[in-house]
């Protein structure tokens, strides 16, 4: 799965700081169709001339639905990526989309799921605002829009690796 | 170093192989480690020589009277690497003064991308001591193939990603290696085991 960059002012990085690490999930295209919400979106941050970096969430859909891309005005190429370990050998590859079977909260981390922003615009420092826009679709076919505000934390913050 | 001898008390619970280790701290000592996992026997890593971001060569006697602990990785990686240096900060601080020494040391697998500036600023963001050695590919290729590390770049549109080995490696304070650290493990697990190994040495 590829993006093309879309030349997209990313002056809200900068400018928009939130307090909150809490996320707004929020332009649905369609009618009365399948929701999918997103908690604890995050990207971190990183050092200048630092080309990529991830972000992170977890998403929750209430009938059985497929994430199918993500883009973002910060990165030339935003990719899904899939953390494995065989052995003790890390990979992370792309996938073309995830499943998000109803009711099932699906946690993108470091070690599963995540998306990944590749040729970043800018240096993402902590605070700053990364927006991604996710399309999701349900088992109708019917496509779903989430403009999604992941707020970048530090660069050396911990994983919630062990929080579920 | 002077306070040496206070370090070599025995860990409750070492018994015999505590012993032992007391009588020298000899290569051949087996550690009886309660999470990673003793590599008295193997050895791995010796005579890297690489570049820290300065532009000074480093080997692994340069870091002697420290506890080393080298991890492979590149700044680009979203996931094991960030959170194996967060990790060393954490299991850094849980050890308290013995903490201070722990030598974290990052190995760049991908030295086409990681400059020494980035990288500098990557690793001294985590913590101001940890340090980042960078080589030649030929030389990265060949330092890998030193600790076995594994690792092979995999093209993901018009750029690449790094699948590679996760462990940590960590020398004693005369460098030989003692214990592999996988990625796991938590930070106190890995403080537990660091400790087991400065007390022998």
């Amino acid at each position: 799965m590829k993006f093309v960059a879309k030349k997209l002012s990313v002056t809200t990085l900068n400018t928009v700081r939130h307090a909150t690490l809490l996320i707004a999930a929020l332009s649905f295209t369609g009618h009365a169709m399948a929701q999918t919400t997103v908690e604890d979106a995050w990207a971190r941050a990183t050092v200048p001339g630092q080309p990529a970096t991830g972000a992170f969430m977890t998403l929750k859909a209430d009938a059985d639905s497929t994430l199918i891309s993500v883009q973002s005005p910060a990165a030339k190429d935003t990719q899904i990526h899939q953390s494995t370990m065989k052995g003790d050998v890390m990979s992370m590859l792309p996938v073309d989309e995830v499943s998000l079977p109803a009711g099932e909260p699906v946690v993108f981390d470091a070690n599963g799921y995540h998306i990944m922003l590749m040729g970043l615009v800018t240096q993402v420092k902590e605070g700053d605002t990364v927006p991604l826009t996710l399309k999701i679709k349900n088992a109708q076919g019917e496509e779903e829009t989430l403009e999604v505000k992941a707020v970048a934390r530090a660069l050396n913050a911990p994983d919630h690796v062990h929080a579920h | 170093m002077n306070d040496f001898p206070t370090r070599r008390r025995v860990l409750a619970g070492m018994g015999i192989l505590g012993l032992g280790a007391l009588a020298g701290c000899g290569d051949s000592n087996k550690l009886s480690f309660k999470h990673g996992k003793d590599l008295s026997n193997e050895i791995l890593g010796r005579t890297f020589r690489l570049k820290d971001p300065q532009g000074n060569e480093k080997t692994l006697s340069s870091f002697r009277g420290m506890m080393p602990m080298v991890f492979f990785g590149f700044t680009q990686c979203p996931a094991v690497c960030p959170t194996t240096l967060a990790r060393a900060v954490q299991a850094k601080k849980l050890m308290g003064r013995d903490g201070d020494r722990l030598q974290v040391i990052f190995i760049t697998l991908d030295p086409e991308r990681d400059t020494p500036e980035v990288l500098d600023a990557y690793v001294k963001l985590f913590d101001p001591t940890f340090v980042a050695l960078r080589g030649t590919l030929e030389q990265t290729a060949e330092v890998a193939k030193e600790f076995k590390v594994f690792f092979e770049k995999v093209p993901v549109g018009d750029t690449y990603t790094i699948s590679h080995t996760s462990t940590s490696y960590v020398f004693d304070s005369r460098g030989v290696l003692r214990l592999g650290l996988s990625h796991s493990l938590t930070a106190q697990e890995c403080a537990e085991d660091l400790l087991t190994v400065m007390e022998v040495c």
